[in-house]
């Protein structure tokens, strides 16, 4: 009876998603407040059914109703309750159901946060998400339903993909999605802008929190899915250019694109076309992602059952959003460059530096990624390019973003004083340089790339840390840093953590496949590795193969590791790693194929400074909430007000 | 309205367009053979060193004699994972000694992809700088040589392998070649 019910929730929310997207933009049109009114109860009550919705497909999955073929594909007896949750959306379409319950949640709260905005803009922006939503939600109940029965109930499901039952997967899929979903907001505001000819700035500055929150989240989402993929995967890497990475790369680099040309589109006026553009932009990315994992048209690891109907179904749904507002952006479009003029020298111009390199790596991946459709259609057979493609040409295009960006914060708008700015950073570049021969002296072996971080993230670290010092130095206490100032300090700090990450971790990594005998020792990356031996362990719904290793460095025990080579009730096996992290060093063990006679093979990696690769994310994450939280977004206040004094560093100084 | 600021539309309509194809592509066809500049010319010279016993290589010449296939592939190439099963089904029933070259890639990453999957071939060859790849014309991977005993390339195959495909081009061409032999 429940799952009829979810369905029938399901479609009661698809008619209140098709009044959300017709009648409040008929009103906002015709000028009339009561088809205006209509907005908000209906995003209410299309939220109330499809949380009822996701809560019976949840429930299903708690009780184990195997008469529900989505529950029996995805669980079965032995699955600890808690990977119950997450195996909601274990699949195609639980993560669907998932994917728009996300978006009623933002929904929701654009909604109840925006009661000072113009109510026909608003009326607008609820109607696009609506839009939407109406799309998504058709697209389950026609091609995806979660709630299909499989009668006579079977006694018992198949298992959820073993590499899915960890900690890791209950936070990652809701968090990426909370950040792709989010970008449609600021796509709703676009189009809303668009469609009502108000192409003044006021609608950036809205826009601007919501932009910020969603591309944290995607930072969050994006940075998971690295660390899962890192010590879930069992190959040691934190990146693979997979199609479906790419997937949630790309609406992060034109998002990232997206959140400075706003910053200059609210306090300067110029970029309005292009933040239109980029909004467009980013949001039509992440329904380009979803389109290339549910529809079979790309080979991924993270391969979704597929079926040609769901292909076609997205696609057009694709064209009529993504033509449909590139269509209303050709028509609407300010003609006219608008906002204050600039010099060569200026922020204005290091933004549009920015908003380049990292639209055009957006672009690159998108053609790296789509390139074995165009080798088809060139009728040279279907390739892939893989990290000797991206791995090329990517780092060439974010040189001059890392060369660049200390400069940023020390431009002044409009006309930089070169002088000025060089001064503030010389002692960042004197220090990186010293850090650098520091380091060559110290690790005479090192390779040019660890070097090559060393001085990026010193370079990058530094500038920051100089202008934040800066600030604190010349500005009267309380009025040092707005949160938008301090979120950008954050991030950009990030970005060095990061760096330093990538490069060290990529030039200095020991990687090697052993074999050991019981109680053998083998030295790796300067460490000794003891291995004493495989016993049989139980877990809730796996039997395990479980060896220890004991680590040492000379005489002393860094640690023992117990790596695990899981067999799962439904047959399927899964490797699980031992790591011992370290802010300096990962040393992660896993568990090979056993070699007879006791012996083992045996995976070892010694990764230095590989957790500074998800530190840097998390320090972007915290920088885009704080600059969310900024005070200048929740008031409302006259445009006059939208340069606000505190954004200007040099001013304030003078 | 200015052509200007219609080129996202026609940007995204071609990117629709692709995407299309691909889905119609993916439903009716199949790897279509390409000609090759190679195809009736001898092989390319090389020496390359063995995936699994570094200090071993083989070259050109010492495989003269019996044909055999090369198949490129990479553990970073998503094509490949696809082609694998295929590769694992048919390598015995080829007939003729398969190759794999190891192309820009990984020698540990290949291991541990094969450890995972399976390793179809009877000997694997590292190209780890791609020169060899290079030599023999390699877009990318994955792609299959046919080479007949006296070190000629016979056949062409880019993209992965399918079981159609197989029966249709690559089984008639290995069938071919024995037929020629006396």
């Amino acid at each position: 009876m429940l799952p009829e019910l979810g369905q029938f929730a399901l479609i009661l929310a698809l008619l209140l998603a098709a009044v959300q997207c017709t009648l409040p933009i008929w009103g906002a049109w015709r000028g009339n407040p009561a088809l205006i009114g209509v907005a908000r109860p209906a995003v209410a009550g299309q939220a109330v059914f499809v949380v009822l919705a996701f809560g019976i497909l949840t429930w299903a999955f708690l009780t184990q109703d195997f008469s529900v073929a989505y529950v029996a594909q995805n669980s079965n007896l032995s699955l600890p309750w808690y990977y119950r949750f997450p195996a909601v959306w274990g699949a195609h379409e639980g993560s669907l159901l998932l994917w728009i319950l996300i978006l009623n949640i933002w929904t929701v709260a654009v909604a109840a946060f925006s009661r000072h905005l113009p109510e026909a803009l608003m009326a607008r922006v609820l109607g696009v998400l609506g839009f939407i939503s109406c799309g998504f939600l058709l697209f389950t109940i026609l091609t995806s339903n979660p709630f299909l029965r499989h009668l006579p109930a079977l006694p018992d499901g198949s298992d959820l993909n073993p590499i899915l039952q960890d900690p890791g997967l209950i936070m990652h899929p809701p968090m990426l999605y909370t950040g792709y979903v989010g970008f449609s907001v600021a796509f709703a505001f676009a189009i809303a802008a668009l469609l009502g000819g108000e192409l003044d700035v006021a609608w950036v500055r809205w826009a601007r929190p919501w932009t910020n929150v969603a591309w944290a989240f995607l930072t969050l989402g994006i940075t998971l899915g690295s660390w899962w993929a890192y010590y879930v995967l069992g190959w040691g890497g934190w990146w693979f250019w997979d199609p479906v990475e790419n997937a949630s790369f790309m609406p992060w680099l034109v998002g990232t694109a997206l959140i400075h040309s706003q910053a200059v589109t609210e306090k300067r006026g110029s970029f309005r076309a292009w933040t239109l553009l980029l909004s467009i932009f980013a949001f039509s990315l992440s329904l380009l992602g979803t389109f290339l994992v549910r529809s079979g048209v790309l080979t991924s690891v993270h391969a979704f059952a597929s079926d040609p109907r769901r292909g076609i179904f997205i696609l057009v749904f694709l064209g009529i959003v993504v033509g449909g507002s590139l269509l209303i952006y050709a028509l609407r479009a300010p003609k006219v460059a608008g906002g204050k003029a600039f010099r060569l020298l200026s922020r204005e111009t290091l933004l549009l530096v920015n908003n380049l390199m990292f639209v055009c790596a957006a672009a690159m991946v998108l053609l790296g990624t789509l390139y074995p459709i165009i080798g088809d259609m060139l009728g040279v057979g279907r390739i892939s390019v893989g990290p000797p493609y991206f791995g090329f040409v990517f780092p060439l295009l974010m040189l001059p973003v890392v060369l660049l960006i200390p400069f940023g914060p020390f431009f002044r708008w409009a006309m930089a004083d070169w002088g000025a700015a060089w001064r503030s950073l010389r002692p960042a570049l004197i220090l990186a340089l010293a850090a650098t021969i520091a380091a060559a002296l110290v690790f005479p072996h090192a390779p040019l790339r660890a070097l090559m971080g060393v001085a990026a993230t010193f370079w990058v670290g530094a500038g920051i840390v100089a202008y934040a010092l800066r600030r604190w130095r010349e500005a009267p206490a309380g009025r040092r840093y707005t949160p938008e100032m301090l979120g950008m300090i954050l991030a950009h700090f990030g970005l060095a953590v990061f760096l330093a990450g990538v490069l060290i971790t990529g030039a200095t990594s020991v990687e090697r496949d052993l074999g050991f005998a019981s109680n053998q020792t083998q030295q790796v990356g300067g460490l000794d590795f003891r291995f004493t031996g495989v016993a049989r362990v139980k877990g809730p719904n796996y039997l395990a193969d479980q060896g220890t290793i004991e680590v040492r460095d000379g005489d002393r025990l860094v640690t023992t590791l117990h790596p695990q080579k899981r067999q799962y009730s439904g047959q399927q096996m899964q490797s699980i790693a031992a790591i011992r992290g370290g802010v300096f060093r990962d040393i992660y063990v896993a568990l090979g194929d056993p070699l007879g006679n006791d012996a083992w093979g045996v995976r070892i990696y010694v990764k230095p400074f590989v957790r500074w690769i998800w530190a840097g994310g998390l320090f972007m994450l915290f920088g885009g909430l704080t600059a969310a939280a900024d005070r200048r977004f929740r008031a409302k206040r006259a445009e006059a007000d939208a340069v606000a004094p505190a954004a200007v560093p040099a001013q304030v100084s003078a | 309205m200015s052509l200007g600021r219609l080129l996202p539309f026609i940007g995204f309509a071609l990117i629709v367009a692709l995407l299309v194809f691909g889905l119609r592509w993916n439903r009716t066809h199949d790897m279509n053979w390409v000609p090759s500049p190679l195809i009736n010319k001898p092989a390319p010279e090389f020496t390359l060193p063995l995936l699994y016993d570094s200090t071993k290589s083989v070259s050109r010449k010492e495989l003269l004699g019996k044909p055999w296939l090369l198949n490129v592939f990479g553990s970073w190439c998503v094509t490949c994972q696809d082609e694998h099963p295929v590769l694992m089904t048919y390598a015995k029933k080829f007939g003729v000694q398969l190759i794999g070259l190891n192309w820009k890639d990984d020698p540990d990453a290949a291991k541990r992809w094969l450890a995972q999957f399976g390793n179809p071939y009877d000997t694997i060859l590292v190209d780890t700088d791609g020169k060899a790849g290079i030599d023999f014309g390699v877009y990318g991977a994955p792609e299959t040589f046919l080479v007949d005993g006296q070190g000629v390339v016979r056949y062409k195959h880019i993209g992965n392998l399918t079981p159609e495909s197989i029966a249709r081009e690559l089984d008639p061409a290995i069938a071919r070649l024995r037929t020629e032999r006396p």
